[in-house]
């Protein structure tokens, strides 16, 4: 198969091949800024958005308290006993991703990903230094002058600040900003806090400037799962080959008039930021991101020609279309089986998550009988179980505990270890782990009983809240 | 399969692998070079960890390497930090009265904290990791609320310090009920007996147990008391209540009284520290039985 010359040795490995986009101005062009100003807009900001919550607490809106144990979302806050929300909305992230795979290929790819969006951002930066694709090619080309390094010195600068802001405002997310940005330029923070920055200043500032659609092609392996996500309905980016073919520039010679669309200008090649030519066909390099549907519909308006040369198609539009028909609309393929079983997956959990956040009680028990012993046996006869209560106040200021508990009999007394009542107070926003004794006496139907059935209680007795939890009492029953 | 003008150039220039898969051929495509660079970086890297860390197994043992790390040393210096970060709450636990360190919040939790960890390394293969000994075999259970030898915490400080029967500390708790079958006729022993069970609310014999209490009287009282209450002073047992350190029914209370029954506890002075065994005094304390 090889048909490789003997005096020259197969290459094993490759240099980058460099790419130049071009500037394009389209539809796609300007949804494609939109979501970079609003995704980079919600990334770097967020941090600094403030929400009051008492006297006690962070007043930092969105704030993962990892010293402490907390997850902070404006008025939500979760407790690693909560960690099952968490969860959810990483499986619902997940079943997102899935859904609009299936409906649109590659539309996390080409908008959102944070690879494309900061590549995006870096090549924006590029073009406004070194000028657009023909600047750039040749002053790749030309020999290192003053010009040429200051050209560049200008753009890693730039690239460098936007890396540094990248991971500045990570570790915003972990702690309280303003103290944190004081603590980092007067050189107190944490040594994690550095180290963070550090490395997503290094990642950030290679992948978006110097290793971008390497990222995808090689290192990420989305690509390779989406494939099993799509079929032949997912509206992708694609060339209407029957259209544009056989494609030719001279429109004046002989036999033009047997060409298709397609003038083989490379627009949609050369704004590409993969460096593909989508007329190619669907490969695995593409990230759909739209690029070339506006650089080909520029082009197609210029010439006279109908736009949609590249467009949004589906694989079985392709017979219809060929037989001169036109596509089915858009709606008739997003809606099927596969995208609704999808959409109700996504939806159960997240009502799922939302009726579960809205049932949670501020004020919380936990009850851990203890079962070495299962019951001890006092002096009078009567029989004791021992219970190992975690106790969550929620408030940002302290709060007392009553416990009680209620139970098909009330043949039992209720007494708390260290304590003279049956009421404790637990700290703001804390757990306290407290041991209850559950005490029956000897004539007690529970002492003869296997198991009797227990609900302990805790009750703010200022604010009535309340709350409960099941157990059990261990008799000496068989 | 006709291939495009683009594929043909493609697999001119780099070669196919040579497998096919249902006519799908794979291009021999060069590797990127960045990747050469990372590979080549991991091998430096590894050139650096094998001489600064230990590295290649020898016979006995493994280079050392230029940093001298080892895990056992990493261990070692952990618990010293630990040691070094307790020893102020440590010297404060053992500057602190007994009675007051369960009205420390502070104090009370490190002890609490402290004494489980030493409670299930020293305690527990006796008196079991519930604390609750071993039933009617003469460990006693710790949870309940009869003690032999008094329950408030300085009680317990004491046992543990000291040890129960251990005749190479002076300052041991002692005490030893003779084998009444060397004293006592059987059917004496049967009628002492029939009094225990009486005075234990268990079914008796009236007329035995008539018969055992004059006997109680003159061989038992001294040491548990006219009516059996016992006497923590000499570790003698409540012979009225429902808990027994061996066994409640007529023929292990008659064997007791018979060859005498009675177990020995180590003192702990000598391997533990003052702090420890405070810490564990405070879990013994807080198990639900102390006074």
């Amino acid at each position: 198969m090889s048909t490789m010359s003997s005096e020259e040795p197969p290459k094993l490995y490759a240099a980058r091949e460099p790419i130049f986009p071009r500037r394009v101005s389209g539809w796609f062009r300007r949804l494609k800024w939109w979501i970079l100003a609003v995704t980079l807009g919600i990334y770097y900001l967020t941090p600094w958005i403030r929400w009051d919550r008492g006297p006690n607490m962070s007043d930092q809106a969105v704030l993962v308290d990892l010293a402490n144990r907390r997850f902070f979302f404006f008025m939500i806050e979760i407790w690693p006993h909560e960690f099952y929300f968490v969860a959810g909305l990483l499986i619902m992230a997940g079943l997102g991703l899935f859904l609009f795979t299936s409906a649109l290929g590659r539309v996390w790819c080409g908008y959102t990903c944070p690879q494309t969006v900061w590549t995006d951002l870096f090549i924006l930066v590029e073009r406004w230094i070194e000028g657009d694709r023909n600047a750039r090619v040749r002053l790749w080309n030309q020999k290192w002058d003053a010009r040429k390094v200051r050209l560049r010195v200008t753009k890693w600068t730039v690239w460098f600040l936007i890396a540094v802001a990248t991971g500045g405002a990570w570790v915003f997310y972990f702690a309280d900003a303003p103290t944190l940005l004081r603590d980092l330029v007067t050189l107190q923070a944490p040594f994690v806090a550095y180290a963070s920055i550090g490395i997503l200043t290094a990642t950030t500032f290679t992948f978006g400037g110097f290793m971008r659609e390497q990222v995808c092609i090689y290192m990420c392996p989305w690509p390779r799962i989406q494939a099993a996500m799509m079929d032949e309905d997912t509206l992708t980016v694609a060339y209407r080959s029957w259209r544009g073919e056989p494609r030719g520039k001279h429109r004046k010679k002989e036999g033009a008039e047997a060409l298709g669309d397609c003038i083989d200008c490379n627009a949609c090649v050369n704004v590409c930021p993969m460096g593909i030519d989508i007329r190619d066909g669907q490969q695995l390099a593409c990230i759909t991101c739209a690029l070339c549907i506006d650089a080909c519909d520029d082009v197609m308006e210029k010439i006279g020609k109908p736009r949609g040369l590249i467009d949004y198609c589906t694989l079985n539009d392709e017979p219809r279309e060929r037989a001169g028909n036109p596509p089915r609309p858009a709606w008739m393929h997003i809606l099927r089986v596969r995208t609704m079983i999808y959409t109700v997956l996504w939806a159960g959990i997240g009502i799922a998550l939302v009726v579960a956040l809205f049932m949670r009680s501020d004020i919380e028990l936990t009850v851990a009988p203890v079962r070495n012993p299962l019951n001890v046996t006092l002096s009078d006869g009567s029989v004791r179980n021992t219970y190992d209560i975690r106790l969550r106040n929620k408030h940002g200021e302290d709060r007392v505990f009553a416990l009680s508990y209620t139970a098909d009999t009330s043949d039992f007394t209720i007494a708390l270890e260290g304590e003279e009542g049956t009421s404790v107070t637990v700290p703001a926003d804390s757990v306290y782990n407290q041991r209850v004794y559950l005490t029956a006496g000897p004539e007690s139907a529970a002492v003869d009983e296997r198991v009797t059935d227990v609900r302990f209680w805790v009750e703010d007795p200022e604010s009535n809240e309340r709350s409960y939890s099941d157990s059990i009492y261990h008799g000496k029953g068989e | 399969m006709a291939d495009t003008k683009k594929e043909q150039d493609k697999a001119e220039e780099y070669g196919t692998t040579g497998h096919e898969w249902d006519g799908i051929r794979e291009y021999d495509t060069p590797m990127p070079r960045w990747w050469l660079w990372t590979f080549y970086a991991t091998i430096v890297w590894a050139v650096i960890y094998v001489i600064l860390f230990p590295a290649i197994p020898l016979v006995n043992g493994a280079t050392p390497g230029l940093l001298g790390f080892s895990t056992r040393g990493q261990l070692a210096e952990e618990m010293q930090a630990a040691r070094d970060a307790n020893a102020e709450i440590d010297s404060q636990l053992v500057a602190a009265e007994l009675t007051e360190i369960s009205a420390d919040p502070e104090l009370q939790r490190y002890a609490m904290a402290g004494g489980a960890a030493v409670f299930k390394t020293y305690c527990a293969q006796c008196h079991g990791a519930g604390a609750a000994g071993v039933q009617a075999a003469g460990y006693p259970n710790l949870l309940d609320d009869d003690w032999l030898w008094g329950g408030d915490i300085e009680a317990i400080h004491q046992t543990i310090t000291h040890g129960i029967r251990w005749e190479a500390d002076p300052d041991t708790r002692f005490s030893q009920m003779p084998a009444f079958g060397e004293i006592l006729e059987g059917e004496e022993i049967d009628a002492l007996t029939a009094h225990v069970l009486a005075i234990s609310g268990q079914d008796h014999d009236a007329g035995l147990a008539a018969t055992g209490a004059e006997l109680y009287a003159e061989n038992c009282a001294s040491c548990h008391g006219d009516a059996g209450m016992g006497d923590r002073e000499q570790g003698a047992p409540n012979l009225t209540d429902a808990i027994w350190l061996y066994g409640g029914s007529e023929e292990e209370i008659h064997e007791t009284i018979t060859y005498s029954r009675y177990g020995i506890m180590p003192p702990w002075q000598d391997r533990l520290t003052e702090a420890q065994i405070r810490q564990v005094s405070a879990y013994v304390h807080g198990l639900g039985g102390g006074e």
